[in-house]
């Protein structure tokens, strides 16, 4: 709707009009509510100086890492458990034992082994991602209708194959669901490891800005954040487009 | 002074490339108190948007509805529609009696009297027993006879009913017409009911209008003399109803 | 079907032979230090003076969450259903809301901190904007979703607008709220503990945070193993009052519909 969406745009604008409006007029505390100019002069400039596209780059090279590591640990094991009822059931207790936990109260034992670099963070985002990825691909795989395996095996295919080439791309949209949720859980938990443990990352550079009282530098980078979520959101719709065929 | 009277009624969308489609072109008739009269015509001709129109919840472009003379433009308060889509109608959180209630609900009345008199009605359209169900569980039939007991509930002068019978097999069809008669003597409710099925039409009612293929109009109007009470083998064995049946049906192809 | 009542013999005793490994390991390596033996933990769980700490940070922690989490519902399902219902109020809101989306809710910690300092306020502050999201959007997504003929049928019975709202509108999108109110359970807990740690003084993120900080390792694994009850309590519970409240809609869901 063409309307719809001025009136969206407008609204942003009075939005972005007051704010600046109430700011400039000293109504509220600029240590608060900087000006939305000074903010987004700030962002500029910090994006100009590589600061923060080299603080969002630390934090995507922790959550790739960690992301990555648990699609390749779970979705074969969600596979293994989704196919086998008996490898479902001996891992079933650890699983439904270790979901619970809320994933940032990992953080202080990551910290316990691996201190405040970069494979803290890793193992956070790896622990976090997996319960997603893994659930979703058992759900997946058991969902799929026995007559795709069954005409697999007509066709007198080996389970290696039969898996490769019949399960995975069966149980595909229901993992991609997964992979969508653990993306978002990926970024907030970067985040949050950074505000709590790191000296580095997008997350840490928010959070010190509103330490050193830098309150513009921490919009921006908020925005920068914002953005970020935006466009790896965006990635993966197309990727994920184009890997099921518009399934 | 007719109970309901239409006059004149247009009505036109907005058509996606900008050009209007009239769905209804000049409608009139009027009904009076306690009679039953059939609309009928082919599927897709407008007697849904008429109905809408006619029950306040549409606004006609043209033309006007009246209800005991006064001009119908929000749902009025003497009449209630039966939709078609009872399964989208019913609501899934309430039991049966529940939905019964909520007729009784609307005009005010609450309590035990209340419950008793939903009972009763569940009773009329043969669902003893099942007050306690929840629609999902119940066949389609008996889901639309929920939705016609909630109708009466609200002791409406004028009832309509946008193809009640349209989704259930022949034989619930039939005990479902003869329901409807029998309620309809009872409760001495005016009816109008829309259909597609023109040897219904007949047997139901005292009047039919047939309506013409989009735009919707009336193409003639037929007297339904048949004795009453009708029954499903002695009155559709008799002359005259197949002599208005084809009546009624050259007209509709002819109308084309 | 089979009979999932079973006891799953295989399933706890590879729990069981992983924690008497872990067990053997502690303290054979002797890194009680870092890696205390689950016997430590368990210890140090009904220790007096550690479960007494323990239930006071819960006690903090679940006033938190509480306030946050039905502060969030109440505002939430308010804007999402007259965001749902107003077509205006929607396409005015829309950018704004598209723009907010993307960002991880975390990221407001640090302005809350600066406007609210490091109390209860700004920990409820933060996990009512994070567990609002969930519930906002799929109430606007049941109240967009509602079938017209329902209201429909509301209107052919004399309801008024209010009315229509209140007695079809509502309990018509209750499914859809519902799922809104169960994703956001978890991340009111998420946000509640990571406030805690980032900047608080009590509750069970800070105790966890404070006994790793402090070199008590079997206190940190007691209070991870409190954390994770309570998140399983209350999933738990939000189950039953939910299955409660929508009995109505176990036969839609068989037909594949809602």
């Amino acid at each position: 709707m063409k309307t719809s969406k001025i009136n969206g745009v407008l609204a942003l604008a009075a939005v972005l009009a007051a704010w600046e409006t109430i700011a400039r007029a000293g109504l509220v505390n600029p240590l608060l509510f900087p000006a939305m100019s000074r903010i987004l002069g700030s962002f500029a400039a910090l994006l100009a100086s590589g600061e923060i596209p080299g603080q969002v780059a630390r934090s995507m090279e922790r959550a790739a890492a960690g992301y990555f590591l648990a699609a390749a640990v779970c979705i074969p094991l969600g596979v293994a458990m989704g196919l086998s009822g008996r490898v479902s059931r001996a891992l079933e207790v650890v699983v439904e034992t270790l979901r619970p936990i809320p994933p940032p109260v990992v953080i202080p034992v990551a910290m316990l082994f691996l201190g405040i670099g970069d494979w803290m963070k890793i193992f956070v985002i790896f622990f976090s991602c997996a319960w997603p990825i893994l659930l979703n691909t058992i759900d997946g795989v058991r969902n799929i209708d026995r007559l795709l395996v069954d005409t697999a095996r007509t066709f007198g295919l080996a389970r290696g194959k039969t898996i490769l080439k019949v399960v995975l791309p069966a149980a595909a949209p229901q993992i991609m669901t997964g992979l969508r949720i653990s993306l978002s859980i990926t970024l907030i938990l970067v985040v949050i490891s950074e505000m709590i443990g790191s000296t580095d990352g997008i997350g840490y550079f928010i959070l010190n800005a509103q330490r050193r009282l830098k309150v513009d530098q921490m919009y921006a980078g908020m925005i920068a954040l914002a953005l970020l979520g935006y466009f790896l959101n965006q990635a993966f719709l197309v990727i994920s487009k184009r890997l099921l065929h518009g399934r | 002074m007719p109970l309901l009277e239409v006059d004149a009624l247009c009505k036109s969308y907005d058509g996606s490339a900008g050009a209007a489609t009239l769905a209804i072109e000049n409608i009139s008739f009027s009904i009076e108190r306690s009679e039953f009269v059939a609309l009928v015509g082919p599927s897709g001709c407008g007697k849904t948007t008429l109905l809408m129109c006619i029950a306040g919840l549409v606004a006609p472009s043209g033309g006007r509805v009246a209800v005991k003379a006064k001009q119908v433009d929000r749902p009025p308060p003497d009449l209630v529609l039966v939709f078609q889509e009872y399964n989208r109608s019913l609501f899934a959180w309430r039991t049966v009696l529940g939905n019964v209630l909520f007729g009784l609900e609307a005009k005010g009345r609450s309590g035990k009297p209340a419950e008793e008199r939903a009972r009763r009605l569940l009773g009329l359209v043969g669902l003893e027993g099942f007050e306690r169900h929840y629609p999902w569980q119940l066949s389609g039939g008996m889901q639309q006879r929920v939705a016609i007991a909630r109708a009466l509930a609200y002791e409406p002068e004028v009832l309509l009913m946008d193809e009640p019978f349209g989704s259930v097999d022949a034989m619930t069809r039939l005990e479902l017409e003869d329901a409807l008669l029998g309620i309809w003597k009872e409760l001495g409710t005016t009816i109008l009911l829309v259909t597609h099925d023109i040897e219904e039409a007949i047997y139901l009612s005292d009047r039919v209008h047939v309506l013409a293929r989009r735009p919707s109009r009336v193409v003639e109007t037929v007297a339904v003399p048949l004795a009453r009470p009708r029954n499903q083998v002695g009155t559709r064995a008799e002359p005259g109803f197949m002599e208005l049946r084809n009546r009624i049906y050259r007209r509709i192809a002819d109308a084309g | 079907m089979r009979a999932e009542r079973r006891f799953n013999v295989s399933g706890v005793g590879l729990f069981a032979a992983l924690l008497l490994l872990w067990e053997i390991y502690s303290r054979a390596a002797g890194i009680q230090d870092y890696l205390p033996p689950p016997s430590a933990a368990l210890k140090a769980l009904v220790e007096p003076s550690v479960a007494r700490a323990l239930l006071g940070h819960l006690a903090g922690t679940l006033g938190r969450f509480a306030g946050g989490y039905f502060l969030a519902a109440a505002l939430a399902v308010g804007a999402g259903v007259v965001l749902g219902y107003s077509r205006f109020a929607y396409s005015v809101s829309e950018v704004i809301i598209e723009l907010l989306r993307p960002m991880p809710s975390v990221a407001i910690i640090p302005v809350a901190i600066l406007c609210l300092g490091i109390g209860d306020a700004m920990m409820i502050a933060v996990t009512v904007y994070a567990a609002a999201w969930p519930i906002l959007l799929n109430t606007i997504d049941g109240v967009r979703n509602l079938d017209r003929t329902l209201i429909d049928t509301g209107r052919t019975f004399g309801l008024g607008r209010l009315k229509i709202l209140w007695q079809v509108a509502l309990p018509a999108a209750a499914p859809y709220i519902a799922t809104g109110l169960r994703v956001s359970l978890p991340i009111a807990l998420i946000l509640v503990t990571t406030s805690e740690m980032v900047a608080g003084a009590d509750g069970l993120g800070y105790f966890i945070l404070d006994e790793e900080r402090s070199l008590r390792p079997a206190n940190m694994y007691a209070g991870i193993v409190v954390v994770a009850l309570l998140g399983y309590a209350l999933n738990r519970l939000f189950l039953l009052v939910e299955a409660r409240a929508l009995a109505w809609k176990r036969g839609l869901q068989t037909r594949g519909e809602a």
